[in-house]
């Protein structure tokens, strides 16, 4: 630890570079970071010299105790990772198990996983908009996403029985069948959305101050995207296209019509629009699937105790942030042998310095918000 | 030009304003539409949804008999060691054979995560979810449960 006179003597003098910056922490406690991240900025003045998060306040270390768990109990884990994409996370588990024991997933429980998805990413990207706009200062969009997202929840609640970490895929299918309300329920939630999402835009898209905060601000060009890693509608914002639905499909994706949503501004604004297209277009899948469910297993029979044959094996889903990768080292066992995730958040939160250097600390927030950065996610 | 581009900001920035008020006025006179959720504060008549995964409980009926053999699938697809059951050997009145059986059924309330993954892997069906939500207690040592009631047994005819 560094005594008083120790700061004040490695501290830059007048006229050597560095003098008169500023070192301030944002976080890990703080509104505006949607959990414990912390952000170590420098400044000169109010203009971003640099930042640099410093992550792992919230390690769990899931990795690592997906080693000690099964092939059906380590599902259940990650929903703790991206909660607010726990359908999707689960997913990819459930699609690198069935990977590796080939084993043919019901088309029941293919159009129920689906179906569970986009309604997933919908809340997700409704949360989002709602917290994004609260860090811009405004409280109002909040309840008004709220709404609708918590009649998603009451649909997840009824057939899962839980409202974020649902654990309801396993591997071969999902847990039980669908609620029989389930399809009155998804229904009423497509009439109440598309009443409900002019509001979206009069309260906050057309506001000419949300405009001017977020046009310009955080621009990443397509070269950086993919030189960082970035996935997900922050990619999709700048126009690269990278919706794994689309490049590689899994599930039923490939048989479904749908259009992947892409900008050419790269900016703030861009990735915003980007997300509020995205909803519209899941609502455009749950349309097809919802009143083509077939009949069927929703499950199929596995053994008691899985084991996935010795190998690699690797699936990638689109969750709600952009590319979820689940890579698996299997030594014949019950239990795997090295799980790792690659998480979307971790790639995004990685361009941030790059976005926002140079720019007024009050644009961190816009761009920041735009990322869409889960914090469990990142850590793991 | 300049003051043109001036004039026209300043025209859509009220015009906006004007868009988000109306819909502010438009929730301000409609107090039916309320969008806000109270906690649920009535216990008596709050019904919650019936899968609704709150606590795992092993259902008795009247003559104090469970469906759980003691077989332990429970416990081996829990995957943080929440559950704990301990068994015994009964002696059958009629034959005189010892027999499995459950003593006690440890449930820890406070390492559950609510997955489901122990009512899913019972093969008699004997535990269940409970749509119960409120759980906090003062003393921790309260959330560690013994599921079987005192004096219980196996129902007939289950293996």
């Amino acid at each position: 630890m560094y005594r008083e006179t120790e700061i004040i003597k490695d501290a830059p003098q007048f006229g050597e570079p560095g003098f008169g910056d500023l070192v301030i922490n944002v976080g890990p406690q703080h509104p505006a970071t949607h959990g414990v991240l912390h952000l170590i900025i420098t400044l000169n003045g109010e203009t971003i010299k640099d930042i640099k998060p410093n992550l792992g306040y919230i390690h769990r270390s899931i990795e690592k105790m997906c080693e000690s768990l099964t092939y059906r109990q380590f599902i259940y884990v990650t929903s703790r990772m991206d909660y607010l994409s726990a359908h999707i996370n689960n997913h990819a588990c459930a699609l690198v198990v069935e990977k590796g024991l080939q084993v043919e997933v019901p088309e029941r429980a293919q159009v129920i996983r689906v179906l569970f998805d986009e309604l997933t990413r919908i809340a997700s990207h409704e949360l989002w908009w709602g917290a994004m706009a609260m860090d811009l200062g405004a409280f109002t969009p909040f309840f008004h996403s709220f709404r609708e997202r918590e009649t998603i929840n009451v649909i997840m609640e009824e057939t899962c029985g839980a409202r974020l970490t649902m654990n309801y895929y396993v591997p071969g299918g999902v847990m039980w069948d669908l609620h029989p309300d389930f399809q009155k329920r998804v229904k009423d939630f497509i009439t109440l959305y598309k009443k409900k999402i002019h509001e979206y835009d009069e309260l906050v898209t057309g506001n000419i101050i949300f405009q001017n905060r977020m046009k310009g601000i955080g621009y990443i060009s397509p070269e950086d995207v993919i030189s960082y890693g970035c996935t997900g509608p922050v990619a999709r914002g700048s126009g690269v296209h990278s919706d794994i639905r689309k490049v590689s499909p899994y599930s039923i994706y490939s048989k479904l019509d749908f259009d992947e949503v892409l900008e050419t501004g790269g900016d703030s604004f861009a990735r915003y629009v980007v997300r509020i297209k995205e909803m519209h277009q899941s609502i455009k899948i749950i349309e097809q699937l919802i009143d083509n469910i077939p009949e069927g297993d929703f499950q199929a029979k596995t053994k008691a105790v899985l084991k996935l044959p010795k190998g690699e094996y690797y699936q990638s889903v689109e969750t709600a942030r952009g590319e979820l990768g689940v890579y698996i080292v299997s030594e014949g066992g019950t239990t795997p042998y090295r799980i790792k995730f690659r998480s979307p958040g971790f790639s995004n939160l990685s361009a941030l310095n790059h976005m926002i250097k140079g720019g007024k600390i009050g644009d961190l927030i816009a761009a920041m918000g735009t990322l869409d950065l889960v914090i469990p996610d990142i850590d793991r | 030009m300049f003051i043109k581009d001036y004039i026209k900001d300043i025209a859509s920035a009220l015009k906006s304003l004007a868009t988000g008020m109306k819909m502010t006025g438009y929730y301000f006179t409609h107090h039916k539409e309320i969008i806000t959720e109270q906690y649920p504060d009535n216990r008596d008549t709050l019904v919650l949804a019936e899968r609704f995964k709150g606590e795992v409980v092993m259902p008795h009926d009247e003559n104090n008999e469970h469906a759980c053999t003691g077989c332990t699938s429970c416990e081996l697809a829990c995957p943080n060691g929440s559950i704990k059951i301990i068994t015994k050997f009964d002696v059958d009145a009629e034959t005189g054979k010892r027999k499995k059986a459950i003593d006690t059924w440890v449930y820890h309330l406070d390492l559950c995560t609510m997955c489901g993954l122990c009512v899913e892997a019972c093969p008699t069906n004997a535990i269940k979810m409970a749509p119960t939500f409120e759980h906090s207690v003062f003393d921790r040592n309260k959330l560690v449960k013994k599921l079987n009631e005192d004096g219980s047994k196996v129902r007939a005819g289950v293996e």
